[in-house]
């Protein structure tokens, strides 16, 4: 019983869910390997090594693997999956895109987007949209399980000197061919680690009266998100969209502005610890999950917002 | 050239779900259930590149009880040429399906394979990119945007941090994004017409592939209610809750 850990990075540093999946994988078994497939990517399998939870780094550098691609990746997978019994990731478009490949030549029936590990077999996952939550138990001898990594704690990322062996790639793929990536480069703190998420949605009627939600974002050092009405008319890009088709956060604050909250929006954000709903409407379904619901129109209660946080003698960072 | 595209029949994505008491499942009796709506946006996505002239045939493929063939008469209303229904009863693992697409995939010699990139019962998100790895083709998940060139198609995808461009080789599996198109409404002739349509119906059976369930579910729950919250009267006293009752900011 081994856990083999498919590392997320950008070949400089992991991505911060790694840290919240190698949590949980520890939880299924404690003896935990990361795989670091990169292209001069020293600096993540030293990252991952020091990883107090990790037992073992295996880090194949090739240039392969430069942008990351599932059909890459999931070839030098399988080289080295043969001592292991789980094989897992985050649950986020990178995991979601490459842990279906590795399962299906693998013969195994995966387990996604798993909240809660109950044994070594047996995990929950919520289903439709999170009104429902299932416990499931996998049958397969290798499992392939993806992790919702706002659901676990991010793991200690100091004091572990875990042994790094280098090793071979598998095939490369030649059907596909990556072109470019457009990355939205911002100073906010990501959605989804985020202390405190500000969404808008269709409420906020154009893209430069996401400004006000910016202001206050600045003010309490948030994240941006939306609804996906709101990104769906072109007030935000899509990298901001909560939700079930969009990403899940469970921040300390968030504050839903102009969002009516469909079940499918709620998916993305009903396990925040305390929710603010501003609307005009009060009998939007957004109430039914806020600890504190204004009812307002958002284009007064704004800047309201932003000039009573000006009046606070200290606000959390 | 020639589209395959699947579709599911899930409940409707308006109704609230609710747990059965038995802890067994959801309730699925007398509720409104729909095409998978990503799986709508496939089906648009295919008549469209139809509609442009690169491609001479839209199939429709669907897999599930005797009433998943709403799902496929559903598609040949909005454009689908002909239907094909393979009959399978009780729930049918990604695994499982993507083994019956690719049996499928091999009797109809598809250039591309559509579908939506997640179901919104099981949210597994899983199908698309379990087809292209055992038929070895690349795949082109969460797509917004495809563009159809001589061989090959470029494909905008929808990942976490932005979009991604990547060009695959045709034949080639792609699962759609909710934003890649509007999908259009069947209209009544339309929807007579498609009455007419070829629709092939076999059974999982006979193609081979066993759907006996890898996961056992054990049980279904309600998740954790919130407690009721309050409603405030006035932005400050919103910021002074937050303050000093929640301790949030």
């Amino acid at each position: 019983m081994s856990v083999l850990l498919i590392a997320e990075h950008n070949n400089t540093d992991l991505r911060p869910f790694t840290f919240n999946a190698a949590t949980a994988a520890s939880k299924i078994n404690e003896d935990l390997h990361v795989l670091v497939l990169g292209n001069k990517s020293d600096s993540v399998a030293k990252a991952a090594s020091e990883i107090p939870l990790v037992k073992k780094v295996i880090h194949v550098d090739n240039d392969i693997f430069d942008n990351f691609t599932a059909e890459n990746y999931t070839s030098t997978i399988l080289k080295h999956v043969d001592n292991y019994s789980h094989i897992v990731c985050s649950a986020n478009t990178f995991g979601k895109n490459l842990m279906p490949r590795v399962a299906a030549l693998l013969d195994t029936s995966q387990v996604s987007d798993i909240v809660n590990v109950i044994s070594e077999d047996t995990f929950l996952r919520p289903i439709y949209a999170g009104n429902a939550f299932a416990t499931v138990k996998s049958t397969d001898k290798k499992k392939c399980v993806t992790i919702r990594p706002t659901s676990f704690d991010p793991a200690p990322s100091t004091g572990g000197s875990a042994e790094i062996v280098k090793s071979e790639p598998g095939d490369k793929f030649e059907s596909s061919k990556f072109v470019k990536r457009e990355e939205i480069k911002s100073d906010r703190p990501e959605l989804g680690t985020a202390r405190v998420v500000i969404s808008g949605g269709r409420g906020m009627q154009n893209s430069d009266n996401f400004k006000l939600i910016t202001a206050i974002a600045d003010k309490l050092n948030a994240a941006i998100g939306a609804s996906r009405a709101a990104v769906d008319a072109g007030y935000i890009t899509n990298d901001h969209q909560v939700g079930q088709t969009g990403k899940v956060v469970v921040p300390d604050l968030y504050i839903a502005v102009g969002i009516s909250g469909a079940i499918q929006h709620l998916a993305g954000m009903k396990e925040s610890k305390v929710i603010v709903a501003i609307n005009k409407d009060g009998e939007a379904p957004i109430f039914s999950v806020a600890d504190y619901g204004l009812e307002a129109d958002l284009f007064e209660a704004l800047p309201q917002f932003l000039e009573e946080l000006n009046k606070l003698n200290s606000i959390q960072k | 050239m020639k589209i395959l595209v699947a579709v599911k029949r899930v409940i409707d994505y308006n109704v609230q779900v609710r747990v059965k008491d038995d802890g067994t499942g959801v309730v699925t009796d007398n509720v409104k259930m729909s095409t998978n709506p990503p799986d709508d946006n496939a089906i648009e996505e295919a008549v469209k590149i139809k509609e442009s002239g690169k491609a001479k045939e839209v199939v429709a493929i669907t897999i599930g009880d005797d009433k998943a063939q709403e799902t496929v008469r559903k598609a040949l209303a909005v454009g689908a040429d002909r239907g094909i229904h393979v009959k399978v009863d009780g729930i049918v693992e990604p695994l499982a399906v993507s083994k019956i697409l690719k049996k499928i995939v091999e009797k109809e010699n598809p250039d591309l394979v559509f579908m939506g990139k997640q179901a919104i019962d099981d949210d597994c998100n899983q199908t698309g990119q379990m087809l292209a790895a055992i038929l070895n083709w690349p795949q082109a998940t969460f797509a917004s945007k495809i563009e159809v060139k001589e061989k090959s198609l470029e494909v905008t995808r929808e990942i976490d941090e932005g979009l991604e461009t990547i060009e695959v080789n045709i034949p080639a599996i792609v699962t759609c994004d909710l934003r890649l198109n509007e999908p259009r409404y069947a209209s009544l002739p339309n929807i007579m017409k498609a009455k007419k349509k070829p629709l092939e119906q076999l059974n999982a059976s006979d193609l081979g592939v066993d759907t006996k369930a890898r996961i056992e579910q054990i049980k279904v729950e309600e998740p954790p209610k919130r407690k009721a919250g309050i409603k405030v009267a006035s932005v400050s006293e919103l910021v002074q809750k937050l303050k000093n009752e929640a301790k949030v900011i």
